[in-house]
């Protein structure tokens, strides 16, 4: 397992599925083995106002933020929440944005978290049917299918 | 692979499974950010946890409970220490017979509070053993050695936890669960929980006593650890900041202490004596630093710049360096809004309207001081509105005067707004007074909690519900109204002034669900009353 600490950050405003999106990342590095941090402001996040949340995986991880300008992959939900978050990306970082997966595609417009998430699995090193079962156990029934269907979506974009 | 035990957790829930397993058989509190979260947890695991109408009751009734015999925990944000501080402190003399554990959840950064207090000095000052864990993992161990440190020696302990513990998900190896809890009962101790003057002063030289004892164990406790390292620096550190200093400087020496009061000096002096430069790092106030350097241990502690905010991995490499030039500032994101539709939007347009002087309280409704509605005067603390908005009244003069109204939402009336009902009727100002209460059948800021004027406990069933205005009438409140302003905006306007203007005093309940909960009150009410048919239905 490699030494390296990899920094993902999501970000979008309150009630985006920022936290779920978080969630699913961390839960996935946590069943690979990994050392995992996933730590999030979440105060007043309800109220539509900005959430970010980090994730840090690797063999040992020690603060559970990921230090300013470092992280390798920030995943933006929100078009106007990018430029306040591009600070945090590392030089040659990869910025999946909220752009890169038509809404107007999904069978629910509030699954454009786990389609972004489709485009984030092209660049880290866990097998499609790991990020599935991931999905499949954070979603209840009746919203799966538009979730598998957003995350496939985002994957045939990236 | 991670271990099979092994769990993602925040530190929120490390504190409930450990309460869980360490037998707490009852949890109570009031939500706070970022505390909320360890009982309603804690209730899903199924422990026994309970919402109280704020935190000073809460902790009365963990004492109870500790009192009989039995292991008990309290929840809070730290703010919600100041409510407890009175039962907290004279705690620290009856002390108890089962186990108290009082958890403190500080915000250093305000990322959801109104202020940045730093509750460590409540330790000292209540004379409290204090714990404090730096991720999910010592969360859970701390939890449960604060529970064992109560019960040896009789004592309520501090488990001093921060948002970005409380709120960050780390690896955490529970450990088994302890023996069933013992069956409380009551023995009497008159002298030692009777706390008049001929009692309390040996109690206060009997707390002494068991913290000189507690400073002594902790001298070798392994809650405390060092980390060894290159000795030119050498580094005390605790709770978070640990683990930004680990990864930074993973080559320095570092003591790092988890049990924070009585703090073991000894080891503190030798630690000191064995490195070259000696640094206490540390977020919020300079707590180490100051007692450490009162013991005559020679530190450099961080520069006051670094007292603000929460530390992070940057702001830890600059303190290493030494480095005071100003910080650049990070991009300010979109701050909280009122929800679209929320109703009491027709509130702060009726206050502008009619040129308000608002003292204000704290809930989702403290927004209406933000763009765009500019329309609270004032928020300081819980229930805070109504004692500040009759201070004015009784001063300003009489045309300025009938502009102030106290504006308090449903559960924050409930948790400290109801003496100050007591004194309006007590002491009134000569132009009279009105006190609205949002009631929104719910604690809409911290996540939607119920409270004793929904009628629901913390698992949303039915029990005993508070009727605020007949609450009202009965300290003696001549007009009580009940209305919904987003029924009848001019009708409530009307209303508001006629109230503002009448010389009496008035109470106005706006009513109206929170358009987030609605749907879930239906649910919970439809459920209650098929539980009620069912038992109907029993012979
Ligand atoms: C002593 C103290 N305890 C807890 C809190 C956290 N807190 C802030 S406002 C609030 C309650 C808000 O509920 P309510 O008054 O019903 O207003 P709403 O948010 O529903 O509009 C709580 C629990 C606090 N600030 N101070
Ligand atoms: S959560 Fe409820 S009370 Fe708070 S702003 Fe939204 S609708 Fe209003």
């Amino acid at each position: 397992m490699s030494e390296r600490v990899t920094n993902i950050i999501i970000a979008g405003l309150g009630g985006q599925g920022v936290l779920t999106a978080s969630a699913i990342v961390s839960e996935l590095a946590f069943r690979a083995g990994f050392d995992v941090k996933q730590s999030e402001l979440h105060g007043m996040s309800q109220r539509g106002g900005s959430v970010s949340s980090d994730i840090r995986f690797g063999r040992e991880v020690f603060s559970p933020m990921v230090p300013t300008g470092a992280a390798d992959y920030l995943v933006v939900v929100a078009p106007d929440q990018v430029e306040v978050n591009r600070y945090q990306l590392r030089p040659g970082g990869v910025l999946v944005e909220p752009g890169a997966v038509d809404a107007a595609e999904l069978i629910n417009k509030k699954s454009s978290n786990v389609a972004l998430l489709g485009i984030l699995s092209r660049h880290l090193d866990f097998s499609e049917a790991a990020w599935l079962e991931v999905i499949a156990a954070v979603f209840p029934e009746k919203l799966l299918a538009a979730n598998l269907q957003a995350f496939a979506l985002g994957r045939e974009r990236a | 692979m991670n271990d099979p035990n092994k769990l993602l957790l925040s530190g929120d829930e490390a504190v409930a499974r450990a309460a869980l397993d360490a037998g707490v058989i009852l949890g109570t509190g009031y939500p706070g950010t970022p505390s909320t979260e360890i009982l309603e947890c804690f209730s899903q695991l199924g422990g026994r946890a309970q919402w109280a109408p704020n935190e000073k009751v809460a902790l009365e009734v963990a004492l109870g409970v500790a009192f009989a015999g039995a292991r008990a925990m309290v929840t809070m944000k730290h703010v919600g220490v100041n409510v407890a501080a009175d039962p907290l402190f004279t705690s620290a003399y009856t002390g108890v017979s089962g186990a108290l554990l009082v958890v403190s959840a500080d915000d250093p950064g305000i990322a959801s509070s109104q202020n940045e207090q730093d509750n460590r000095h409540y330790a000292v000052a209540a004379g409290l053993p204090m714990l404090e864990p730096s991720d999910s993992q010592e969360a859970y161990d701390f939890t449960r050695a604060a529970l064992e440190t109560s019960e040896r020696w009789k004592i309520p302990v501090l488990l001093r936890l921060t948002t970005r513990v409380c709120h960050s998900r780390t690896l955490v190896h529970p450990r088994a669960a302890g023996p069933a809890p013992k069956t409380p009962h009551f023995e009497r101790d008159i002298r030692g929980r009777v706390m008049i003057p001929a009692y309390a002063r040996p109690a206060h030289r009997r707390l002494r006593q068991k913290l000189s004892e507690i400073q002594v164990w902790n001298e070798t406790s392994t809650l405390n650890r060092v980390i060894d390292g290159d000795r030119k620096l050498g580094v005390i550190t605790s709770g978070v900041s640990y683990m930004h200093l680990r990864e930074v400087a993973p080559h320095l020496r570092v003591l790092k202490l988890g049990f924070t009061y009585p703090l073991p000096m000894e080891t503190i002096r030798a630690f000191a004596a064995g490195v070259e430069r000696c640094l206490v790092l540390e977020e919020g106030d300079p707590y180490l630093a100051d007692a450490i350097r009162a013991a005559g241990v020679v530190v450099e502690s961080k520069p006051e710049m670094y007292r603000f905010d929460e530390l992070d991995a940057g702001r830890v490499r600059r303190i290493l360096a030494g480095d005071t030039s100003p910080e650049t500032p990070v991009p300010s994101g979109k701050p909280p809004q009122l929800c679209v539709g929320c109703s009491y939007r027709y509130v702060f347009e009726a206050f502008r309207k009619l040129d308000c002087i608002v003292a204000g309280d704290i809930g989702c409704y403290t927004l209406g001081a933000v763009p765009p509605f500019e329309a609270i005067d004032a928020c300081v603390c819980m229930g805070a509105s109504i004692g500040v908005g009759l201070g004015m009244r009784h001063v300003l003069p009489a045309e300025e005067a009938r502009r102030v109204v106290s504006v308090i939402g449903d559960s924050t009336f409930v948790h400290g707004g109801i003496t100050g009902l007591v004194e309006m009727v007590y002491n009134p100002p000569p132009t009279g007074h009105v006190v609205l209460i949002l009631d929104n059948a719910t604690t809409a800021m911290t996540g939607h909690q119920e409270h004793p004027g929904t009628g629901r406990t913390l698992e949303h069933e039915p029990t005993g519900k508070l009727s605020i205005e007949d609450l009202a009438r009965s300290v003696g409140i001549p007009n009580v109204v009940v209305c919904d302003p987003a029924t009848d905006k001019p009708g409530f306007e009307r209303l508001l002034r006629d109230c503002l203007g009448n010389g009496q005093l008035n109470l106005i309940v706006a009513r109206r669900p929170c358009l987030l909960i609605a749907g879930k009150i239906k649910d919970y009410e439809r459920a209650a009353e098929q539980c009620c048919e069912t038992l109907a239905q029993e012979p």
